[in-house]
């Protein structure tokens, strides 16, 4: 086969199959842009549009007449032929509207209603609080573990680190039951501590910093030793200075775990006050079932933090789930 | 909880969605890497477009795949009607893919051969969507470390890419492809935000019930604990009996 018209196969697939993956964030957000009568109607499919009733002015050709239903009244506009609004006339006469036509016109107060529908806000503090509470802990638990796992020496070093491991491989539901019970046997159901406690370790996190630590070399401690440093200077001079690809990796992970996690905390809290964004979100598709406009407007809303991340990092984040997924 | 009827019921949709899910994503994510890592323009723009739904949230994109599915006013009909296929239910759905499929012909199948229900078979679709990028980028990363010497060999022995595609890239991808099908099959398994959001409960008549939404199901609305917990034990003897089974396997077709 031809190097050109394969190469032009292979664009075209990729690029089906790319608005394939793409067409229903696409969609999610032009519909969040319709009104909820346009999209019941199923007029429109990508771009949100509404009907004007135009009448020809026969005097001036350029110029036609918008007439705008907003309720009970209804406004008239004239354009210009580029669509300009010259001048605006409200109570038209309905009589001279002789043709209807289709306009694009988007509806971005939906985003406002949706988000004081229920206390987004406050679900998006909680998820803040909770991400980032839980990143930090994360990061000191990985570190000092990955340290004592890969830099000392103690007795079954290596069985717990194996424990650990295999630990990994069990799933969230396996454990979903079990974490219940006991968070209700210490008291903690329904309050922030079991949103961010037990996301404060991370075993595939101590993986990644373990496997980094062995790595470096033994002179670099040997030196510092010489020079009089201890373990924790050691870990906050060279460690985490050298550890910083690691550092990002990890923190990416976290981030985006915690921003969606959705099982555990349905689960673990009850109080509207402690829901974050997913938990809020998912109540919102319960009492706004039938708002679709609504329902999309809160799920573009939900989602645009955490692609905002993605396209300031994409590189780096598509890079640690590759590297990622290469050293199991 | 073996003589219960749901339980085993949500345990043949779960399997129903992983035996297609597993093998529709490492099909299609290693046409997309293969074919990604072939091209120097704008790869960097369909990486980013592929990885996208995995990095969303799934109870976001769960909320806009219902409504996707809606069958009077969702996007699915309206596109299946441009190619001129009448509107389907969807999630609404119980009758089964097979079933529908062969109705359309004037046969009718047997009860048992119905295959999955229309309304998870749905879920499917979302669940292999929301994946795909994630695998895409595990088997493009694979197949960069394959040597390029491998490739020149063939192309002087005049081998067609078909061939060098069956032959250098699928054998020494394997190791990938076995990392792939074993957090596929793992994340596969425990599906439950799509059954939570876009569907009642399990419905229509149970066939959306996963097993991991069974086990929720059981531990927090009936509040039946211990229920819970032995089908959660269930599920994790069958998880890792799988791993173990797919990580024999492996060291059989290795290269």
């Amino acid at each position: 086969m031809n190097e050109k018209l394969r190469m032009s196969i292979i664009y075209t697939v990729l690029s089906v199959f790319g608005l394939v993956m793409i067409v229903p964030f696409i969609w999610m957000i032009s519909t969040a842009l319709m009104t909820q009568s346009e999209f019941n109607k199923h007029e429109s499919t990508f771009i949100p549009k509404e009907e004007y009733h135009v009448w020809d002015d026969g005097s001036v050709k350029q110029k036609v007449l918008f007439v705008m239903d907003k309720g009970d009244i209804s406004i008239v506009h004239l354009l210009d032929k580029d669509g300009k609004i010259v001048e605006e006339y409200k109570e038209a006469p309905r009589s001279q509207v002789t043709k209807v036509k289709k306009v694009p016109s988007f509806h971005w107060a939906n985003f406002l209603k949706a988000f004081k529908k229920v206390p987004f806000g406050i679900y998006f503090a909680n998820t803040l609080y909770v991400s980032f509470i839980s990143l930090i802990g994360v990061l000191i638990t990985s570190m000092l573990a990955a340290y004592a796992f890969a830099r000392m020496e103690f007795i079954g070093r290596d069985f717990f680190f194996y424990l650990f491991l295999s630990m990994m491989m069990v799933p969230e539901p396996i454990y979903l039951i079990s974490s219940y019970v006991l968070l209700d046997k210490i008291n903690w159901l329904d309050t922030y501590q079991a949103l961010i406690v037990p996301w404060c370790v991370n075993i595939f996190t101590i993986f990644l910093f373990r496997q980094h630590f062995k790595s470096l070399p033994q002179e670099l401690f040997d030196a510092a030793a010489i020079d009089g440093c201890g373990t924790f200077g050691i870990l906050w001079r060279i460690m985490i200075p050298l550890s910083k690809p690691i550092i990002a990796t990890a923190s990416i992970f976290s981030l985006i775990g915690s921003w969606n996690s959705f099982m555990w905390p349905l689960v673990m809290t009850n109080r509207p006050e402690l829901r974050v964004l997913q938990v809020g979100l998912s109540y919102f598709n319960q009492e706004a079932s039938t708002q679709t406009t609504l329902l999309m407007a809160a799920s573009t809303f939900s989602i645009v933090p955490i692609l905002i991340l993605f396209f300031m990092a994409q590189k780096q984040i598509i890079a640690s789930y590759a590297k990622a997924g290469l050293k199991d | 909880m073996l003589k219960d009827e749901v339980f085993w019921q949500s345990m043949t949709n779960t399997f129903w969605l992983v035996i297609i899910v597993v093998p529709a994503s490492i099909v299609f994510s290693l046409l997309f890497a293969v074919m990604l890592n072939q091209i120097k323009r704008l790869k960097g723009l369909f990486r980013t477009v592929y990885f996208m739904p995995f990095v969303t949230s799934l109870v976001a994109v769960s909320i806009v795949w219902k409504i996707m599915f809606n069958e009077q006013t969702g996007l699915m009909n309206t596109m299946i009607g441009w190619v001129g296929i009448e509107p389907q239910k969807w999630l609404s759905e119980a009758r089964g893919i097979f079933d529908i499929f062969f109705s359309g012909f004037g046969i009718t199948l047997p009860k048992w051969a119905g295959g999955p229900s229309q309304a998870l078979f749905a879920i499917i679709i979302m669940t292999v969507w929301k994946g795909l990028g994630y695998n895409t980028i595990i088997y493009l990363a694979g197949l960069q470390n394959i040597s390029k010497v491998y490739y020149e060999a063939a192309e002087i022995d005049g081998a067609s890419k078909l061939k060098q595609f069956f032959r250098i890239t699928l054998p020494l991808v394997s190791p990938t492809t076995f990392y792939v099908l074993i957090m596929t099959t793992i994340v596969s398994f425990q599906a439950f935000a799509q059954i939570y959001l876009m569907t009642d409960k399990g419905g229509p008549l149970n066939t959306t019930k996963l097993i991991v939404y069974y086990i929720y199901e059981k531990g927090f609305d009936t509040m039946d604990m211990g229920y819970a917990s032995a089908v959660a034990l269930a599920l994790f003897i069958l998880i890792l009996g799988l791993t173990v089974l797919q990580k024999r396997l492996e060291k059989h077709v290795n290269y």
